[in-house]
């Protein structure tokens, strides 16, 4: 569904993807986890648009999406969710919600009625704060919204930066439970960034580690859970610890 | 559960036509006071400003230090195709809009790629620039001598030439303006505005184009100015340069501010504010300080939007619209009397 190959992206002078390829199947979830720094979020911010690459492709459906407009690659079906949930504190669950569908919402105002229906049966919870601003949720809350927000943009890839940043451990289980019943019902591909590497893993299908701007090992989430490196290095569990246990 | 998308706002055009019809019945009862009507008529063109500004600053949380820039072109420009080329009125107000909304476009393409304090300066050097050019274009504008002889507003062959006539066509003009500013913001490009406020990169993610909407909101806001612009020159037949300085861009932010910068009607409080307090200190501080000169009025607004953006930082029109929602909300479900004989105790027992 993407291919992702031989990716640079600058920052100014800095050099921050150097040469990344990667792969992602329909239907799948994709987890890329790495330390602060890593290049996470230039590479979703790259994938959507915002960033423009130095060098490398994007394809996205067989269409080469490198160099594209954000706005052309939303209407793909490419969605972010940004880092730190960035929903619009001033405009309530429903407008936050209905921005989700803007480039739709013009000349599909049906559809778009039927999927804000749809994303509220998901988030049974919103149904009750629709009019409440949005800085006035709390960060599960406006996580839920932002996840509905990209849902409302019909995404065949959502590409999620972070989600579990500064919740609490019992809301992050419920928003990958979320990611996973998304899989399910919309039948999304997903694209999950997480420094949680555990959770990420857990729910994942493929991932890869991110590691100054390079992917370092790539493979089947399951098998990168019980890879050596990453739990020594992302897991916090050294090897003498194992055995002691 | 309402999920109706035509309910996601209020339309109800109850309350502003209510208002319409107040404001349209005033110049009737102070049809002999030329002060008054004269007062309202400033109000209007300065609401005409502030309503263009409070999309561009309240919705799309861009800053403009230069829109008396745009102020002026829209006054040149008409008193120059009437006054000079002797054209119709409305033809000086169409292309005063037009030189306002190509000269927003190509400042604003540069200007809108910076943000914050960085974007405040930038627009306040257009209006330095542009001031100069009215400053020393003098075969045009006629230099600091300024601009003499405009024809009073002829619309159409209906001549606008006294107080009374003029306070119609300038709140007509107020209200179409708020009417079309408020359907902009009511509607999807509202929300995409808003989006724009709250978080750039959000709305960049969601798919909206921010470039364009800052740009486009920038000309309607300039095209607003113009237009009130051409219909003062018209108003006061007498124009210069010193009238569409640094300062009166600072004061249109200034009533913005006041007004309330979240809300559609802010515009025209903080104007209606601006105006009777500016003209209630011209009798006042001369009263208190015999000496003091014009300078006093910022020192004022300068310590007011201080007090206001700490205690109000909604503007004074969020304040307003909470207490009217108060009032009617009350009325409409008034409390039952705890004394009254329904709620006594012994009706418990019947």
């Amino acid at each position: 569904m993407l291919v992702v190959d031989n990716l640079h992206t600058y920052h100014g002078y800095l050099h921050v993807l150097k040469g990344i390829h990667f792969e992602i199947k329909q239907g799948e979830i994709f987890a890329m986890v790495g330390s602060n720094g890593a290049g996470k979020s230039t590479l979703l911010g790259t994938i959507a648009g915002i960033y423009k690459p130095r060098s490398g492709t994007i394809v996205f459906e067989n269409e080469e999406i490198s160099y594209g407009k954000v706005e052309k690659i939303v209407e793909k079906g490419i969605c972010l969710v940004p880092e730190r949930r960035q929903i619009f504190d001033d405009l309530s669950v429903k407008d936050n919600l209905l921005l989700g569908s803007y480039h739709r919402y013009k000349n599909d105002k049906k559809s778009v009625m039927e999927d804000f229906e749809q994303v509220l049966d998901f988030f049974p919870k919103l149904k009750t704060m629709l009019d409440r601003p949005g800085g006035l949720l709390s960060g599960g809350e406006q996580q839920m919204v932002a996840i509905g927000r990209g849902l409302m943009a019909k995404p065949k890839l959502m590409m999620l930066d972070e989600p579990s940043l500064g919740l609490a451990p019992l809301i992050v289980k419920d928003i990958m439970n979320i990611l996973k019943q998304m899989k399910k019902t919309f039948g999304t591909t997903i694209l999950l960034i997480e420094q949680n590497v555990k959770a990420a893993l857990q729910i994942a299908d493929h991932a890869c580690v991110l590691d100054r701007g390079e992917i370092v090992i790539q493979g089947k989430a399951s098998d990168l859970l019980e890879d050596e490196k990453i739990k020594d290095t992302y897991l916090g569990i050294s090897k003498k610890e194992r055995l002691k246990l | 559960m309402d999920n109706n998308l035509t309910k996601i706002y209020n339309r109800s055009l109850k309350g502003p036509l209510i208002f319409f019809v107040v404001i349209m019945l005033l110049p009737f009862i102070f049809q002999s006071n030329n002060y008054i009507l004269s007062t309202f008529i400033m109000i209007g063109f300065y609401s005409l400003v502030t309503t263009g500004l409070t999309l561009l600053i309240g919705y799309a949380g861009q800053i403009s230090l230069g829109h008396a820039a745009f102020y002026g072109i829209g006054a040149y420009t008409s008193a120059y195709f009437t006054a000079t080329l002797q054209m119709p009125s409305w033809i000086g107000i169409l292309v005063g809009a037009i030189i306002a909304s190509l000269v927003s476009l190509i400042i604003g393409i540069p200007v809108f790629k910076l943000k914050g304090h960085y974007l405040a300066l930038a627009t306040l050097g257009f209006g330095v620039i542009i001031f100069t050019f009215f400053k020393e274009w003098k075969t045009i504008t006629g230099g600091l001598n300024g601009f003499f002889g405009i024809p009073p507003l002829s619309l159409f062959g209906i001549s606008f030439s006294t107080d009374f006539q003029f306070y119609f066509l300038i709140w007509i003009f107020v209200f179409l303006g708020i009417f079309f500013a408020r359907n902009i913001v009511q509607s999807r490009v509202g929300r995409a505005l808003m989006s724009i406020h709250g978080s750039e990169i959000a709305s960049e993610a969601i798919g909206i184009n921010i470039n364009k909407y800052k740009l486009q909101i920038f000309v309607l806001s300039a095209v607003y100015a113009s237009i009130a612009g051409s219909l003062y020159a018209h108003y006061v037949t007498f124009i210069n340069p010193q009238l569409f300085e640094m300062m009166t861009s600072i004061y249109f932010l200034i009533m913005v501010v006041i007004g309330g910068i979240g809300n559609i009607w802010g515009g025209l409080i903080g104007a209606a504010i601006y105006v009777f307090l500016g003209e209630l200190l011209k009798d006042i501080v001369p009263k208190i300080i015999p000496n003091a000169s014009g300078e006093f009025e910022i020192v004022f607004f300068g310590v007011l939007l201080v007090v206001i953006l700490i205690y109000m930082p909604n503007g004074i029109s969020k304040a307003i619209f909470h207490f009217i929602k108060r009032i009617t909300s009350n009325f409409k479900n008034k409390p039952v009397s705890a004394f009254s004989k329904k709620s006594t105790g012994s009706d418990i027992h019947d």
